[in-house]
């Protein structure tokens, strides 16, 4: 079973922010909506400090609280992992964007695609659905990978299948220790982080 | 890096300060004022205000009966329902007093939904506490309870009130130890001090003081609409980001260079 994750390599990201202008482009947001956000994180006191810059959206939950807070059923969860909003669902009531707890949420008035509506990364669900037919490998062919993902200047974001051994995030993940953000909650995102190479 | 949410303001606050003292105010009616329409409808006209100020706040206000669409797994959904059985059984108690206690079950189902609306958003660590549930509905009896005082005041609405502040009270004391919020300091003091204390000693007066139930109502009432708006809009902050693991860059002591 096909289970799409992202892997985002924090040793590599510079915070350049081309991710999250990809992905604006891509799909097309209104100001001040950000699917693909890097934050700019400081952590520790002087003067043992680090900063790193961290990726974040959506993080396609294998267990979504936006799902099952969502009463209109606008939310969905696919075979293949990618959580999903039908805008024509969708009431605005804004559940969703209180109950996730990563931030990944929007809804704004300005979004002409997408007006008072629930909205956050899809993956590029599309692009990953066309490139499948077309027989193309998303995380490999660029034509079939998200936006985020291909623009990225230091390889640091990747794109893939974790249910297959031989993928690239799986090699990865093998390679490397990661950790995946707030997994105490049981939400079990598919956003992992690099942070070291595996001892 | 946690921030305060801003999608559910003031409307949404209404919602649950409204409903939940509507609902209160039904079940208060139930048990305590088996007779007379007007706190019934006073209920109903609460609850109703309260939801027609969540759908203010809703995106696609024409949509709003796809909210019926999730009763499996969304509290929202299953709120909406109990507030339909609400409507229908209290509508019908105005001239069947004998489904009075149907309407309170509804009433009840309905704020406990409400609390389960709470408790099932986990970005927000105040609401989360599983506490909340029963803060939520607590605060809620306390309230209606109060405001029935308005209506009549014999030795049995004034027991129910007494014993639903005592409930509320211990609510509020479990729920701030397991989950402290400092957008909650003050009005958990208030209700406490102001809202708890001071209607227990007005009840206690009751009979010697004209318009002491009154009064002790009317501060309940006020003391825990306050904490409601503050839980709904104040205390909701985001949990934020967290990074267990920094990255580890560069040459490690000891590597060849």
């Amino acid at each position: 079973m096909t289970r799409w994750a992202m892997v985002a390599d924090l040793r590599r990201c510079v915070g350049c922010q081309t991710c999250t202008a990809a992905c604006k482009q891509a799909n097309d947001t209104p100001p001040g909506v950000q699917w693909r956000r890097v934050l700019d994180m400081e952590v520790g006191e002087y003067p043992d400090v680090q900063r790193a810059f961290v990726p974040v959206g959506c993080m396609h939950c294998d267990d979504p609280p936006c799902m099952h807070v969502c009463p209109s059923t606008a939310t969905k969860k696919r075979a293949d992992g990618i959580v999903t909003i039908d805008y024509d669902l969708c009431i605005g009531c804004a559940y969703c964007a209180v109950a996730c707890p990563y931030q990944a949420r929007y809804k704004s008035s300005a979004d002409a695609k997408r007006p008072d509506v629930a909205t956050k990364c899809t993956f590029c669900v599309e692009r990953i659905d066309a490139g499948l037919e077309k027989g193309l490998k998303p995380g490999v062919d660029p034509e079939a990978t998200p936006a985020c993902v291909n623009s990225c200047i230091a390889q640091a974001l990747h794109f893939g299948d974790v249910e297959d051994p031989a993928s690239n995030i799986s090699q990865l993940l093998a390679e490397n220790q990661h950790f995946r953000m707030h997994e105490e909650l049981g939400t079990g995102p598919r956003f992992y982080y690099l942070w070291d190479k595996a001892p | 890096m946690s921030q305060l949410q801003k999608h559910w303001d003031a409307r949404a606050a209404l919602n649950f300060m409204l409903g939940g003292t509507g609902a209160g105010l039904m079940i208060a009616a139930a048990l305590a004022h088996p007779a007379g329409p007007a706190p019934v409808a006073l209920a109903l006209a609460l609850v109703a205000a309260g939801l027609g100020a969540v759908w203010l706040e809703i995106g696609r206000k024409l949509r709003a009966l796809n909210v019926f669409f999730n009763p499996f797994t969304s509290w929202m959904t299953r709120e909406s329902l109990a507030a339909l059985a609400f409507f229908a059984l209290g509508g019908a108690a105005l001239w069947r007093p004998a489904l009075l206690p149907a309407a309170a079950l509804a009433a009840l189902a309905f704020v406990f939904c409400q609390g389960r609306i709470l408790y099932a958003a986990k970005g927000i660590p105040a609401w989360r506490a599983p506490q909340v549930v029963l803060l939520v509905v607590a605060a809620s009896l306390a309230e209606g309870a109060g405001l029935a005082l308005l209506f009549a005041a014999g030795p049995l609405p004034l027991s129910w009130f007494a014993l639903a502040l005592v409930l509320r009270a211990l609510a509020w004391t479990r729920y701030a130890a397991a989950a402290p919020a400092k957008a909650l300091e003050a009005p958990g003091k208030m209700l406490l001090q102001v809202g708890t204390v001071g209607p227990l000693l007005l009840v206690l007066v009751a009979s010697e003081v004209a318009g002491a139930p009154q009064l002790a109502g009317a501060v309940a009432l006020g003391t825990g609409l306050w904490l409601k708006f503050a839980l709904v809009t104040r205390a909701a902050a985001n949990q934020g980001y967290a990074l267990p693991r920094l990255p580890v860059r560069g040459a490690r002591p000891g590597s060849q260079p």
